[in-house]
């Protein structure tokens, strides 16, 4: 399988990461050379192993308590990711697996699953990661991702967590500048500067892991979540928009953004380094008035 | 309702259950498990310590009737209790009071692999602990006072 | 798609609480400080003797400040909770219901306390 071959790309950590790096950082990563280097070496004295992999059974058509865990037996290499083995033994040995994936590369945000009890992308989680060299018989656990709703093995329900992304009106709105009249339109100036300030946030991919790993959201399913809320922050800091006010009544609401009480680990499990935690805390201090929005609505460029 | 009808069968919200237990996420949600705790029982010592000192009022046998009750070595440990408890509760506010109003946080960039998220970064986890060994300090302190 | 119209029908905005929660919190803590202090100015077990505990309360500064704590720390402790309890369930029952007894609680802890100030400021040693 040549697909597997590629994912060993992920070992590089250099490579890996799918933003434009600027060239400092790509000559700091040269300097951390040798380091690097050496726990390649380490990682790969890891030799083939067979692990037990335990897949979470439920079917939201049969009685709950009919949920179960199947055992399987698999091989896997250094560079084998969970999703490999999933894939391996719905092909080899289960079928009637269900499983959502789609780019196996940290893209498309359908893999996330609580592996080893803590929320992870499948496809960006290696074996070799999990299990210790001298483990004699080593065991990965999956299982749906907690706080959403089962459909059936490690399928869940995105429906509420989307709803909530929905509510925060994750798009631009701009009253400032006419966007109708089409025959004016051009592009709204923006610096480099305004760009860093949401750019980060604007890299989630809708995984909803940091959804499922929420001490808030375990509990109260009003609570829009870190992902919505660091994309209202987003939108909110984007110097295009200029719905603030909307998006402030929105979130500042009895289940809204003061449920966050900054337990940190939507930043924890987030594998695209959103850091969540960060935006929910910006947007509150400009709620709270303490940074100051010095905001400028950008203007569009003239024709 | 934001929240569509879904059977009870389907629910998989890790409830109560997720937020008492703090491992798995790192010091900050150990810190949030803390402030919790230590505010639920700063509360209930307070309406006991409100209703304590009440028998002020009944004279001086009644108070020290009282005093002979609480003044014991399992009375002393309690307050020692508290002492911790309110001082990690107190250092632990403070630093989420600065980290909610955006302070001590760092700067969004662009985020490189691996990825730190830059808002669990070494302020906040040396908040912790200064919280942590205070509260430490000051149990000791108190042990110091009311064992003397 | 249907985007819920919460009723704005609270007395305080969430922010506004939230504000209120901060400011007495960091208040409190100053204030019990300071009731602390009281207690190992001189040696603990004879600061809790009757007579200088009603010495104490004879004194109008330290009355006023340890009505000042009640106070705040009512407030700040019984909205804590009110915040854990609204986090368990939502609906509107629930959270009306413990938004009554929060407030309750917070009412009935300071005027139990008052009484306490008041007749341990008139009381004869
Ligand atoms: S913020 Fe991170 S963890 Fe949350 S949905 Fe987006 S990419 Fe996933
Ligand atoms: S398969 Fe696309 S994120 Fe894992």
């Amino acid at each position: 399988m040549g697909w597997k071959f590629n994912m060993s790309g992920k070992d590089n950590s250099g490579d890996h990461s799918g933003n434009d790096n600027n060239e400092e950082k790509i000559h700091k990563k040269e300097l951390n050379g040798p380091k690097k280097t050496k726990s390649v070496e380490s990682k790969s004295k890891f030799t083939d192993k067979t692990i037990t992999l335990k897949i979470f059974r439920i079917n939201q058509n049969n009685e709950k308590s009919n949920s179960h865990f199947d055992e399987y037996k698999v091989s896997s290499k250094r560079w084998t990711t969970v999703l490999d083995t999933l894939l391996d033994v719905k092909s080899y040995q289960d079928h009637s697996i269900s499983l959502r994936y789609s780019c196996r590369m940290a893209s498309c945000g359908s893999c996330g699953m609580k592996i080893n009890g803590v929320p992870r992308l499948a496809c960006y989680t290696k074996i070799s990661d999990l299990i210790s060299e001298d483990d004699p018989d080593p065991t990965i656990t999956c299982e749906p991702l907690a706080n959403f709703p089962y459909i059936k093995d490690l399928v869940t329900d995105f429906s509420q967590f989307f709803n909530h992304h929905r509510k925060i009106m994750p798009y631009i709105q701009n009253t400032k500048n006419d966007t109708i009249d089409s025959e004016n339109l051009s592009e709204y100036v923006q610096s480099p500067e305004d760009l860093d300030k949401f750019l980060q946030f604007s890299y989630c991919i809708k995984c909803g892991l940091c959804y499922s790993s929420c001490p808030t959201v375990a509990t109260d399913m009003n609570f829009p979540g870190p992902q919505a809320l660091s994309q209202a922050y987003r939108y909110f800091i984007d110097t295009r928009d200029s719905a603030n006010k909307t998006r402030f009544n929105i979130i500042d609401d009895r289940h809204g953004i003061w449920r966050c009480h900054f337990a940190g680990s939507c930043s924890h499990v987030c594998p695209k380094g959103v850091d969540p935690a960060l935006g929910i805390q910006l947007l509150r201090s400009h709620l709270l008035g303490f940074n100051k929005n010095e905001k400028k609505i950008a203007k569009l460029r003239e024709k | 309702m934001v929240v569509n009808d879904i059977g009870e069968n389907r629910v998989n919200r890790e409830g109560l259950k997720g937020w008492l237990n703090p491992t798995r996420y790192g010091w900050e949600r150990v810190s949030y498990w803390f402030q919790r705790l230590t505010g639920i029982f700063l509360l209930v010592y307070f309406i006991g310590h409100v209703y304590e000192t009440s028998s002020l009022t009944n004279g001086i046998d009644a108070w020290n009737a009282m005093l002979e009750l609480t003044q014991t070595t399992g009375g002393h440990i309690f307050l020692i209790l508290v002492i911790g408890a309110s001082t990690f509760h107190s250092a632990n506010g403070i630093r989420l009071i600065f980290v909610q109003s955006g302070k001590g946080l760092g700067k969004p960039g662009r985020p490189d692999y691996p990825y730190d998220p830059v808002s669990l970064n070494k302020t906040q986890r040396s908040g912790i602990w200064i919280a942590l060994i205070l509260s430490a300090v000051a149990m000791l302190y108190g042990a110091n006072v009311l064992f003397e | 798609m249907n985007f819920e119209n919460i009723s704005k029908k609270q007395l305080f905005k969430e922010s506004q609480i939230m504000k209120i929660h901060y400011i007495t919190g960091i208040c409190a803590l100053f204030v019990v400080a300071i009731h602390i202090l009281m207690r190992v100015i001189m040696p603990y077990n004879m600061s809790l003797e009757y007579e200088n505990v009603v010495m104490n309360y004879h004194n109008i500064f330290y009355a006023i400040l340890l009505e000042i704590i009640l106070v705040l720390i009512a407030i700040h402790g019984f909205n804590g909770l009110r915040i854990i309890l609204i986090e368990l369930r939502q609906n509107t029952a629930w959270e009306k219901s413990m938004t009554i007894l929060t407030i309750i609680g917070m009412i009935s802890i300071i005027a139990y306390g008052t009484r306490t100030i008041i007749i341990g400021n008139g009381l004869e040693i």
